[in-house]
Formats: structure tokens, C-alpha cells, sequence
């Protein structure tokens, strides 16, 4: 007995001690990783966390790193490729051992990204040459670099609404419906795949936000305003997919959806359109072509919805790419970030937006350029807080939850009414905007 | 659902397979050498130093940090993290929406019931000789082998529509035209059911191996009466077992508040499925709190520990006396 409390004491003792030395580290504040005069002269060995574990595996990274390895010989580049992302980098994050090189995860709240990361320069000298510097900048800093960029849109099969007689792009959200009923009924494909199942496809519908108003301070409004109030660009987005499933305008089994499959479905045309981003046109190409269908067939359009006549579509980074401020290398590191940017034709491999202001276009927006779409940046100087309301308020725009739950709605699994429920969101949203310090 | 991690003990076991008369009483040894009884007292914690280092390395650390987050704001990543007292669990107490997802578990509740009478069934018919009884066993078992993740994947596919289920109830001449996992109802029903598929084989092992520790005199005896398969399943194993089928239900009981991965990977949590730990990990990894959901999680272990010592207190577990 008496050897049980000892040991049950030590126990304690242990577990209280382990529990007092976390949530340390990171303590070191405002270091640079500046870019090196001398490219023959940067020397070290650097990791580079990444989420692309397709590409590192089929050694596109590899011939990368050497092409880079050609500017900067005595750099030497190791990848970790991390599949679940976001859930593991965010727990290595709490160690000072995190990669010299990694995506910024989405839980570092912006206002931190001093503490994690090596600043890249200032925000007035940056913003000349790349995009996208203000969703990394923090006091006029920027803590990331995105090697590219993209802009959300409905992929569709172009073939499939040529043969339902759609060949201009719907204007509103009402056409976009008339659109697709005229795809149910003169055609055999599913007018539009939700990718329920696969979860994510369901968060990309926030992208919308700044293409109904077309106004840059989109997401200033989302930290200040109501986005599903009277004209808030969430409640269009939301009340578009709301139909679109209420009137059975979807696959028969949301529920059990496939990701993967959904790609050579679409290519073939047994899929007419499905809400994305340019990012996804070239995997479904490639998948058209494995699956014998025509890639050209893969079109790309903006949100129905028009400014005065004219569409917009807002440009995003992806994972920007940020130097640890605990690696011992940041030169190298800085290195690696500025080439992948500027030479490694990585944007152009995934028909990307370019971080570059003066690179072309990609080909795949092409057909926004001919059709007058004003590509626009938003201001993310709220993003922080937009973060900050989204997990007080528990809504989630990122996530997929609510939207799994209005998709039920509207299909009828859930009793409900989508006024409500959007009001309801409205109300949780705005009532978190209070208690966030902005 | 039920997650074992230990093999209860069969008292019946030991009884049967010595009898004590027949050994021979050892010699009293005389008192050892002060080195050699240090030694001898030393030597078990040896053998339990391993053990013991992971069982503290990987539980007790773990729920003392869980604890200790439990009283902050820590958002997972921060490295400045605010002592906030009580709020976490003042906030999870007067949210009640946080414990309308515990309705779900009625479902895997239900379903245990449906997997212990299985697994009983299938364990007392073995249990006798019947022809393939071993690769039976081994069909059984199985299922709880396989990854859970795995799982989720296969039966995603399963529940598909024109999937592998409706192509088996299309074999039997029914046209199935339903979204398996569509309604909240049948989503729940039909995870439960993938449950019991992977859980059944342990609790069916759990059960074999009590009752082959039956003395088989005890079948010859109750037969020479003239008892019947029934009679003998209701008077000699039902009672032999009686120790593993409460630890079964136990296991049941805590499996089902704190179901977990089958539907986190199939469904999400979406449709109605969302139980309470789906939940946890969504405040914990989509909203940042992991402080509140570290007190979610502090909520749900005491819930479980009152519902064990509540079943404990209404079922004593009483020694097995069959001879």
C-alpha cells in the first residue's frame, strides 16, 4: 500500500513537472533571413516541409533541387513530405524544430508569424515585384512568400454544356440554375458535384468572397460586417449552393462521394461542373487524358455574378512559403524560397498564377481574359481577425462542417429552413466580432 | 467500439487445471543474505521499469498536460498561453448543444447489445466440436484486425451507391435505391453496424477463451443429466463467463460514449453522426481551442469513470464458483 503512494507520488510529480515545460519556445523574436548577394557563396543543408508528398514522390521536387543546386552549389536540399499537413507541422511547431523551410500552417495566427518566422523584408520594397506580400506582412513585414497563386471558379465540362445549349457564361446566380436544370434535362451527366464526402471541395465555396461585389475590401467587410446578412457575399455563395442542392441539381449520393473519381467523371462528362479553383484545372486535364476524354474539353469559369457587367475573380496565394526562425541556415533557406519563386517554373508547371506581377497569365485564364474578368487581389489586412471571429464564433468558413449541414438542409436529411440557418450563422458571427479585439 | 487493453483474468482457469492437494509442499528456505533479498525485492520493478516508463511516458504525461491545458486558453501553437481557471468548463457546461451529440451514441449502444449477444452466440457454438471451428475463429477475429482507418476506406465503398452492398441485395433480386449513409438515421445505423463488424471478433475471443477454460467434466456431468445445448449455455456457461461478460458491457458502454474513428473518417461527423469526440478534435484542431477541448476531453473520462463505478456498484463482480 505504502509503496503505491510513493509511487503514485512520483507519478504526479513527473507528469506536473512534464506539464510545466510546454508551451515554451518560439521566445526569440524578429530575426531576417535576407537574401544573399553572392549565390556561390550560400552553403548549408536546409529541409523543406511540404504538403506536396505527390510531387516529392514522383521526384518533380528532386529535379527541382537539382536545377536550384545549378545557381547555388553548396546548398543541399532535403524534403519532408507531411500528407496530413496542417495537423502535424502544427505540433512540431511547438518544438524549435520545425524544418528550415516550411508552408505556413493555418493555425499560426498572423499576428504570430513574428515569433515562427524569419522576415523575408519589408512590405513596400516586396510588393514591387511579387504578389501577395499583404497576406504574409505583419507591421509591414512579410513573414511568406506563396510560389503561386489562384483564383476559385466552376469547372466544367464544356462539351456537356454546349449540348444542353449554354454557351455563355451565366451571369447570375438565377442563369447559373436555369444552366443547370437545362443540363438535367438534356443531358445524362450530374448537373453539379458537391464532393461531399471529401469534405474540403465544400470550404473552397468562401473563395467566393469578393466576386459578388468585386470590391477588394471583401474581406475587411467579412471581419466587420455580417456575411450572411442582406448582401453579405457568403449568403449569395451559400444561397447559390442551397438550390442548386434543394433542387436536385446534385449526384444522387452526396454522402459517398469520391474525390479521385471525380476528376475522369468530369473529363468524360458524366459530371457537367463542380466549384474549385484554377489550381484544379491541370489535375483534371491530366485526368481526362488518362482516362481517354478530351483535356480540352475541362473549361473554367468565373461566379455568376456581375458589377456593372463585368465579372470579377479574386487571386489567392497558396501555402505561402516561410523561413523558421530557428533555422541555422537562413540564407540558404531564403535561397531556396526567392528561386522557387522566380525560376523554378513551378507556377507555370500547375498553370498557376505567377507570384511574379509581370508574368503572363496561364493559359487556363485565357478565356478570362478574353471575356473582360477583372483578376483582384484582396486586402488581408483583416485576415488575422477574420480568423480570429471564424474560430470564437465556431462557424468554420474553412471548414466544411457548416456546409455539410446546409447541403443536408437542402437535400432534405435535416429538418431545417436555410433562412434561419444562414441568419443563424450571421448572428454566431457577429456576436464573435464583438468579443474579438480587433 | 469497446477498445481492450487488457485480458481480464479467469478465475476459473486456475481452479480447474490444479488441483491443490497434489503438489508438494516446498521446503521453508532459510532467511537469504541482505544483498540477496535487496535483490529479490528489486527484481520485479526491474522487470516493470519498461512497462512502466511507456505507460507514464505515453498516458500519465499526457492526461497531467491534458489537464493542465484544460484550465488555459492555448490555442495549440501559441507559445503564450493564459491561465483562465474554470472558464473552459463553466463554457462546456452551459453549452447543452455540446451534449446533444451523446444521442449518437444511442446508436453504438444499441449496437453493442446486438455485438455481445453475437459474439456469445458465436463463441458457444464454437466453443463445441464442429467441423472448420478454427477457420471460423479465424473469420470472426479478423475484422479486428484490420486498421481502422482501412475500415472506413473499405466500407465507404460499401455503402456507395451501386456499391458493394446494393450489388449483393441486387444478387437477391432487391433493387436498392438508397443513400446508405444519406439520412441521419440510417447514416448512424449503418456506421454502428460497421462497428460491430470490427468489433465483434474481440469480444467473441474474449469469450471463447472463458469458456474453453469451463471444465469440460462439467459438459459430461450436466449431459449424463440429460441437459440440453440451451441448458448447458444457461446453467454452466452463462455463469462460468459472468466476469468477462461484464467487463464486455463495460467496454461496450465506454466504447460507445467515446466513438471515435469509424465515423470521423467515413462521414466526418457529417449527417448527424458527429459524437462527442469528433467534436473534441473539432474544437481542438479546427477552432483552435485546445484548451476547451481539453476540458471537453476531462469532462468525457470522468463521465466514463462515473458510468464504470456506477456499473460496478449495480453488478458486483462476484467470484465464479461453478464446482
Amino acid at each position: 500500500m505504502n509503496h503505491r503512494k510513493t509511487l503514485t507520488g512520483t507519478l504526479l510529480a513527473a507528469a506536473l513537472l512534464a506539464s510545466g515545460c510546454t508551451g515554451g519556445g518560439g521566445s526569440s523574436k524578429g530575426a531576417d533571413a535576407e537574401a544573399a548577394d553572392d549565390p556561390a557563396q550560400v552553403s548549408g543543408s536546409i529541409t523543406v516541409l511540404t504538403h506536396r508528398t505527390d510531387i516529392v514522390q514522383d521526384g518533380t521536387m528532386k529535379k527541382y533541387a537539382d536545377d536550384f543546386n545549378k545557381t547555388y552549389p553548396k546548398v543541399k536540399v532535403k524534403f519532408d513530405a507531411i500528407t496530413d499537413y496542417e495537423a502535424e507541422v502544427k505540433i512540431r511547431m511547438n518544438t524549435d524544430n520545425y524544418g528550415d523551410v516550411l508552408m505556413i500552417p493555418a493555425v499560426i495566427k498572423k499576428n504570430d508569424y513574428p515569433k515562427f518566422f524569419a522576415s523575408l523584408g519589408t512590405q513596400k520594397e516586396l510588393s514591387e515585384k511579387y504578389r501577395f506580400t499583404d497576406f504574409t506582412a505583419v507591421d509591414g513585414k512579410v513573414y511568406g512568400q506563396s510560389p503561386m497563386g489562384a483564383a476559385p471558379g466552376f469547372l466544367y465540362n464544356k462539351r456537356i454544356w454546349a449540348e444542353a445549349g449554354v454557351t455563355d457564361w451565366p451571369t447570375t446566380p438565377a442563369e447559373f440554375l436555369t444552366a443547370l436544370k437545362a443540363i438535367k434535362s438534356k443531358t445524362d451527366a450530374v448537373p453539379y458535384y458537391t464532393n461531399f464526402a471529401a469534405q474540403w471541395p465544400l470550404s473552397q465555396w468562401t473563395a467566393v468572397n469578393g466576386s459578388v461585389s468585386c470590391d477588394t475590401e471583401a474581406t475587411t467587410r467579412l471581419a466587420e460586417g455580417n456575411p450572411w446578412g442582406e448582401d453579405g457575399e457568403l449568403r449569395v455563395a451559400d444561397q447559390l449552393l442551397y438550390d442548386i442542392v434543394h433542387q436536385g441539381l446534385i449526384e444522387k449520393d452526396p454522402t459517398t462521394t469520391n474525390w479521385e473519381n471525380s476528376k475522369p467523371q468530369l473529363a468524360k462528362g458524366e459530371i457537367a461542373t463542380a466549384w474549385l479553383g484554377s489550381w484544379a484545372v491541370i489535375q483534371f486535364r491530366q485526368a481526362a487524358e488518362k482516362a481517354g476524354a478530351d483535356p480540352d474539353d475541362i473549361g473554367f469559369m468565373p461566379f455568376p455574378a456581375r458589377v456593372d457587367g463585368k465579372a470579377c475573380a479574386t487571386v489567392n496565394p497558396d501555402y505561402n512559403q516561410a523561413v523558421s526562425i530557428h533555422s541555422q541556415h537562413k540564407e540558404a533557406a531564403r535561397a531556396w524560397i526567392d528561386w522557387f519563386t522566380d525560376k523554378s517554373g513551378y507556377a507555370q508547371d500547375n498553370l498557376s498564377i505567377s507570384t511574379l506581377k509581370d508574368a503572363p497569365l496561364p493559359e487556363v485564364l485565357k478565356p478570362y481574359e478574353e471575356q473582360g474578368v477583372e483578376l483582384i487581389e484582396l486586402d488581408d489586412a483583416k485576415g488575422g481577425t477574420v480568423k480570429e471571429i471564424d474560430n470564437a464564433s465556431e462557424v468554420g468558413i474553412n471548414a466544411p462542417a457548416y456546409r455539410q449541414e446546409l447541403v443536408d438542409i437542402a437535400r432534405g436529411a435535416k429538418d431545417g429552413d436555410v433562412d434561419d440557418f444562414l441568419d443563424d450563422l450571421g448572428r454566431r458571427w457577429t456576436e464573435a466580432a464583438k468579443t474579438v479585439g480587433s | 467500439m469497446p477498445q481492450a487493453r487488457t485480458t481480464p483474468p479467469s478465475h476459473a482457469t486456475e481452479k480447474a487445471a490444479r488441483p491443490r492437494a497434489a503438489a508438494p509442499r516446498p521446503p521453508t528456505p532459510r532467511r537469504a543474505p541482505r544483498g540477496v533479498r535487496l535483490w529479490r525485492g528489486l527484481t520485479p520493478w526491474l522487470f516493470l521499469a519498461v512497462p512502466l516508463a511507456l505507460l507514464i511516458t505515453f498516458t500519465y504525461v499526457p492526461v497531467a498536460n491534458m489537464l493542465a491545458y484544460s484550465f488555459t486558453d492555448w490555442d495549440g501553437v501559441s507559445p503564450e498561453l493564459n491561465y483562465t481557471g474554470t472558464d473552459n468548463y463553466v463554457e462546456i457546461f452551459t453549452r447543452p448543444e455540446l451534449f446533444r451529440v451523446f444521442f449518437v451514441s444511442a446508436y453504438y449502444l444499441a449496437a453493442s447489445a446486438v455485438q455481445i449477444v453475437a459474439a456469445l452466440y458465436f463463441a458457444t457454438v464454437l466453443s463445441f466440436n464442429l467441423r472448420f471451428r478454427n477457420v471460423f475463429k479465424g473469420i470472426l477475429f479478423f475484422p479486428y484486425l484490420i486498421n481502422g482507418v482501412a475500415i472506413g476506406f473499405v466500407f465507404l465503398y460499401f455503402f456507395q451507391d451501386g456499391g458493394t452492398l446494393d450489388s449483393v441485395l441486387a444478387l437477391f433480386g432487391h433493387e436498392s435505391d438508397r443513400a446508405w449513409l444519406g439520412t441521419e438515421t440510417s447514416a448512424n445505423v449503418s456506421l454502428a453496424g460497421v462497428s460491430v463488424w470490427r468489433y465483434m471478433g474481440l469480444n467473441f475471443v474474449l469469450f471463447l477463451g472463458a469458456i474453453q477454460s469451463i471444465p469440460g467434466e462439467l459438459y459430461e456431468a450436466a449431459e449424463l443429466d440429460g441437459a440440453n445445448r440451451w441448458h448447458q449455455f444457461r446453467y454452466i456457461i452463462a455463469p462460468g463467463i459472468r466476469p468477462v461478460l461484464s467487463l464486455s458491457v463495460i467496454l461496450s458502454i465506454s466504447g460507445s460514449l467515446s466513438v471515435f474513428e469509424i465515423p470521423y473518417i467515413m462521414t466526418g461527423g457529417a449527417t448527424g453522426t458527429e459524437t462527442f469526440v469528433i467534436q473534441t478534435v473539432k474544437l481542438a484542431f479546427q477552432f483552435n481551442k485546445t484548451g476547451l477541448a481539453s476540458a471537453a476531453a476531462v469532462v468525457l473520462l470522468l463521465i466514463i469513470l462515473a458510468v464504470t463505478w456506477l456499473q460496478r456498484r449495480l453488478v458486483p463482480d462476484d467470484r465464479v464458483d461453478l464446482v
